[in-house]
């Protein structure tokens, strides 16, 4: 099962996503990337059905990065949350809907706050202060509980998100192999192989 | 309803109103967030609440938006409290065959302050109150306390010690609401918004 975690802090997000691909019980590639940059300060990290988080991500890609030439403004986290959501609410109400979960991280940098949205295959979207998807979720939200302060540096960032893996390996069933992160910042997307 | 828990509650008091909800949002028994608030305002004294399936939840608050928006364009007044149950009403009889999942709540006072309260099932049969209406995953509990602590003619103070004590006691006995509440108030000259701090477990 494919897990996907981030948290906020004082002046960024990381969001991180495990590198398999998978299909029904067999790991077909290690190295996959489950993320999308849809500007310089959001980033997408998708789960669930294979095709339908690429094709989603990358439409939701197109239409923010179209929309930003468009009006020579970047779209807000929030702005791009919303629009997500719509869409992938409208197409749970249709005949064949979007089967994926999303995680969506950013940097507004107007407010110059991060934030991180949580959102489901059902297009049920929060904000929150860290987040998580698929069966990892039940050990990462725990732990993310005990140790996530709203202040937390980067370095301590990282070393939650560290100490989630540890825990994803020593817990789950499956075998985890490596995890991407994505930190983003004022200054924009960077990646951290953790 | 179950999917993801919460819980709404609308009171009537002496020529006020009190709506309150919980703040869980939550994937059956895992919780996501403590900051998902389930009542929005239509007019400046009329509030809605939408407790149910999150992804209508959203929806549903952003297609009543909407529509407000364009009564108030086309008629150029407030929609009255009654009015707007009716278009609760009918925008969820548009899906009588794969409805919204959500039991919206109505609550405010109409243009001679008189207090409205009201609720709805999941496809928008009315259900017109005069003391209490309930709804979400903590409706048994909800009734019970209501029933029992409820009173006629409360002042605005007293409405809301009641309201929030019926709530929080309620949605303590349900796995699925609790974590936080809002309660709003509403009297002919001010509005009173409040956060409840409540059991986190």
């Amino acid at each position: 099962m494919e897990t996907l975690f981030g948290i906020t802090g004082k002046d960024f997000v990381i969001a991180a996503y495990d590198t398999k691909a998978v299909a029904s019980i067999t790991m077909m590639k290690i190295g996959e990337d489950k993320s999308r940059n849809l500007n310089d300060h959001s980033v997408m990290l998708y789960s669930g059905e294979p095709g339908d988080g690429v094709h989603f991500a990358e439409y939701i890609e197109r239409n923010v990065k179209l929309n930003g030439i468009r009006h020579g403004l970047e779209m807000s986290p929030k702005a791009v949350a919303s629009f997500a959501r719509r869409e992938l609410a409208d197409s749970l109400r249709s005949r064949k809907p979007y089967s994926v979960n999303l995680l969506i991280a950013g940097y507004d940098v107007k407010k110059d706050t991060p934030a991180l949205y949580w959102m489901d295959h059902l297009a049920s979207s929060a904000e929150v202060p860290f987040a998580a998807h698929g069966y990892g979720a039940y050990y990462c939200l725990s732990m993310m509980d005990r140790y996530h302060r709203p202040d937390i540096t980067e370095e301590e960032g990282i070393k939650l998100l560290k100490m989630c893996i540890n825990e994803l390996r020593t817990r789950m069933i499956l075998n985890m192999p490596d995890f991407v992160a994505k930190v983003v910042t004022k200054e924009g997307i960077r990646v951290v192989q953790l | 309803m179950e999917y993801n828990g919460g819980a709404v509650v609308a009171m009537v008091g002496k020529n006020c109103v009190a709506i309150a909800c919980d703040k869980r949002l939550g994937v059956q028994a895992m919780t996501i967030s403590t900051e998902f608030k389930k009542i929005f305002q239509a007019t400046p004294k009329t509030y809605l609440g939408l407790p149910g399936l999150a992804t209508d939840v959203q929806t549903l608050a952003e297609k009543f938006r909407f529509k407000i928006n364009m009564y108030k364009l086309k008629e150029e007044r407030e929609i009255e409290p009654r009015t707007l149950a009716h278009l609760v009403s009918s925008t969820l009889y548009e899906r009588r065959f794969g409805p919204w999942f959500t039991e919206p709540v109505v609550a405010g006072l109409d243009k001679n302050n008189n207090p409205f309260i009201c609720n709805t099932d999941t496809i928008g049969c009315i259900n017109f109150a005069k003391d209490f209406v309930v709804s979400g995953t903590s409706t048994n509990q909800l009734y019970g306390m209501c029933e029992s602590l409820w009173e006629p003619d409360l002042e605005p103070e007293d409405l809301f010690e009641t309201i929030s004590q019926a709530l929080m006691n309620a949605v303590d006995r349900d796995c699925l609401a609790g974590w936080g509440a809002e309660v709003v108030v509403i009297t002919p000259d001010k509005i009173i918004t409040r956060t409840l701090k409540s059991r986190m477990d």
